[in-house]
């Protein structure tokens, strides 16, 4: 596959022309769809409803910068630097969650699919179950990302020297599983069968939770900030590279020995991906503003933004994969309708 | 991605050990009228006497790299809070890092040369260090943290001056002088120190690299001294004094200042140094350097902490300049000879 270059622009299939632009007017730091809203979640203070008709309410949600979201499509949790946890519904409503006593930051939210809430402020992680009970977890360092296990109440808390696996409502010890470096995010693979950590230096980190094995996944140029499960989980793509890198998770051994695939390579760096909710197709964003949707089985590519703008930061399908939403960094927003 | 750095934050390392006037230098910093905003990063609350929502409590992690490299250590904390702030780009001007007294400097300035996105975000000013005139003496003998404060620091505020007699201010200077003759040095009582002295030094920046000469107060120095004496001499275990200033040599923690005024080989000497750095990087707290390259029309300069080096061409030589190279290493027990015999074999015969 060749490299996309501005020049070659008409040798790929195009969809720009049937994106609805959006001016969102702030800075976007994640994008979660409430139905058939899509969220624009601001750098800081606001999110930005935008309806299908390209309708846009702004809600005020933080008294600062918005540090983390996580949302299970019928709310968007968020944590701030003014040491709240709230929580935005379809309807636009702003609930409060917690306050964090000390005012600190919270620098990272999980969401369970039973309504279970996870979240942490500096060493410490929290989890407030379906039900309402709060549990917290003082951490050897500072929590680097928060993640629940697709089934069961356990929660993956990512941070320096490892990843500990806490089951709240245990009085069992918490497993740890140790790898050297300082771990910043962290995601289950669907069937749950492994955990995947992006380091702070351009790595991830991997480990087969039936006898915690390890997993090196190395060879980025920069480091890994956006990661997204293929549909069904076969696939584990990543940004951090000029090309997706997607790692093959699909036998027991998950990507150990192998090879991944590099998808969509351009000069430019992959600075968002997200898989499509259903099919194996997924959407990346690159550093130069550029958008495709590339097809996992081929590589086969469409153009959904062009490049010369500030990068990606932000990418998300709806629930059914009938919507693209963008955003780059300054706010310069589009809706693709499939 | 490089970005200019006139559009990336500058950040303020303020160090001290305990006690000697910290968070009066930072609240004076932020009372002061001067119409900037800081974002302020510190390591206990409440100490600061002003209001300011962006204020952000640290919790001083020091993690290591994983390159096998003991002193590579990043500040983890600084990488996360860093990160945060930019989110709120555009609310402050400047940031200012305050460690706690036992912290060593290095940890936080490293995290500038290591972490791509804070090097794209955000640059490193200065370290400020705020002394004790009345305990440092005591802190250099019995808390090496003390001594790495002030070998690293860019800038020294003085503090407590109003507590000494002149004699033993004199003598706590030149304590300070052995240990690192480079950094600024101000004296002061209650932290009152001109804004402009301590911050927007640029310390950090390659281009702001003019000379490298050690620093002597005027005021008080009523007297002829040598700038070359801070090591050249033999009185390895006492002060000793000349016309009324002392100079001492510290035995763990000194300066090593080396010159040339012939052309250096650069492909002798870029290995040179970083062979050096990779073998003796523990020890080298800070270098920094002004060179001049043989078949080369430009100053080449450079500056490291611990084994992190980076280096760029900065002007071209101006005529009449002479083309002299000049280099400075502050550390523990740095091997002197074999640095200076090293560097002899770079010079261009």
């Amino acid at each position: 596959m060749s490299a996309f270059e501005p020049g070659q622009q008409a040798s790929i299939a195009s969809v720009t022309d049937r994106v609805r632009p959006l001016a969102i007017g702030m800075p976007v730091s994640s994008i979660h769809f409430l139905g058939a809203r899509a969220a624009f979640v601001g750098a800081e203070e606001s999110v930005s409803l935008v309806d299908t008709e390209g309708e846009i309410s702004r809600v005020t949600v933080h008294s600062g910068g918005i540090l983390c979201t996580a949302s299970d499509g019928s709310r968007i949790v968020m944590g701030g630097d003014d040491g709240k946890l709230v929580a935005l519904d379809a309807r636009g409503e702003v609930t409060p969650l917690a306050m964090d006593a000390k005012r600190r930051w919270i620098d990272n939210v999980a969401l369970h699919p039973d309504g279970a809430v996870a979240w942490s402020a500096g060493k410490t992680a929290f989890v407030r179950s379906g039900k309402g009970e709060d549990k917290t977890f003082d951490m050897p360092s500072t929590v680097g990302g928060l993640a629940f296990a697709p089934k069961g109440l356990r929660v993956a808390v990512a941070h320096y020297g490892g990843a500990t696996l806490w089951f709240p409502n245990m009085a069992a010890q918490p497993e740890f599983l140790e790898w050297a470096g300082s771990h910043l995010g962290v995601t289950f693979s669907p069937d749950n069968k492994f955990l995947v950590t992006a380091m702070h230096e351009p790595a991830l980190h991997g480990w087969r939770l039936a006898d915690s094995r390890h997993m090196r996944m190395s060879g980025y140029p920069g480091r890994v900030r956006s990661m997204s499960w293929s549909a069904g989980g076969k696939f584990l793509a990543t940004s951090g590279a000029d090309a997706v890198i997607l790692w093959p998770f699909a036998s027991k051994d998950g990507p150990m020995g192998k090879e991944p695939a590099m998808l969509a390579p351009l000069s430019a760096r992959v600075s968002a991906v997200a898989c499509h909710p259903k099919q194996d197709i997924l959407a990346a964003g690159y550093g130069d503003g550029t958008i495709l949707m590339v097809r996992l089985e081929d590589g086969a590519e469409i153009l959904v933004r062009r490049n010369g703008t500030p990068p990606v930061a932000a990418l998300a399908w709806n629930a059914k994969g009938t919507l693209l939403a963008f955003a780059d960094e300054d706010g310069d927003a589009g809706l693709l309708t499939l | 991605m490089a970005e200019p750095s006139s559009q990336k934050i500058p950040v303020t390392v303020l160090t001290g050990y305990l006690g000697a006037g910290k968070t009066t230098l930072l609240n004076r910093i932020l009372s002061e009228n001067h119409g900037k905003k800081y974002a302020v990063i510190v390591n206990e609350f409440g100490e600061i006497g002003i209001d300011n929502d962006l204020i952000i409590g640290a919790d001083e992690e020091v993690f290591e790299m994983n390159n096998g490299c003991v002193c590579c250590t990043v500040r983890g904390d600084l990488v996360r809070i860093l990160d945060g702030l930019m989110k709120r780009k555009g609310k402050f001007d400047a940031i200012i890092v305050e460690t706690t007294g036992l912290a060593d400097p290095a940890p936080v300035a490293q995290t500038f040369f290591v972490d791509e996105d804070v090097q794209k975000n955000a640059r490193l000013d200065a370290v400020v260090t705020v002394a004790d005139a009345k305990w440092l003496s005591d802190r250099l003998k019995d808390a090496p943290e003390a001594k790495n404060q002030i070998a690293f620091a860019d800038v020294i505020v003085l503090n407590k001056t109003d507590l000494v007699s002149k004699g033993e201010l004199a003598e706590v200077e030149a304590r300070i002088r052995g240990i690192n003759p480079y950094a600024k040095l101000h004296r002061t009582e209650r932290c009152k120190v001109a804004l402009s002295d301590v911050l927007e030094r640029g310390a950090f920046d390659l281009d702001r690299i003019l000379d490298i000469e050690p620093d002597f107060l005027e005021a008080g120095d009523d007297h002829d001294h040598d700038h070359d004496h801070h090591h050249d001499g033999h009185d390895h275990h006492h002060g000793h004094s000349h016309g009324g200033l002392k100079h001492y040599h510290d035995e763990e923690m000194q300066s090593l200042s080396l010159r040339s005024d012939k052309p250096l080989d650069a492909t002798k000497f870029m290995p040179w140094l970083q062979n050096l750095v990779a073998s003796e990087g523990q020890k080298i707290l800070r270098s920094k350097g002004i060179l001049a390259f043989s078949d080369d029309d430009d100053r080449y300069v450079f500056q490291g902490v611990h084994m992190m080096l980076e280096g760029d061409h900065q002007r071209k030589w101006k005529d009449g300049e002479p083309r002299e190279s000049r280099l400075v290493f502050i550390g523990r027990e740095l091997p002197e000879q074999i640095i200076r015999d090293g560097f002899e074999s770079c010079i261009t015969s």
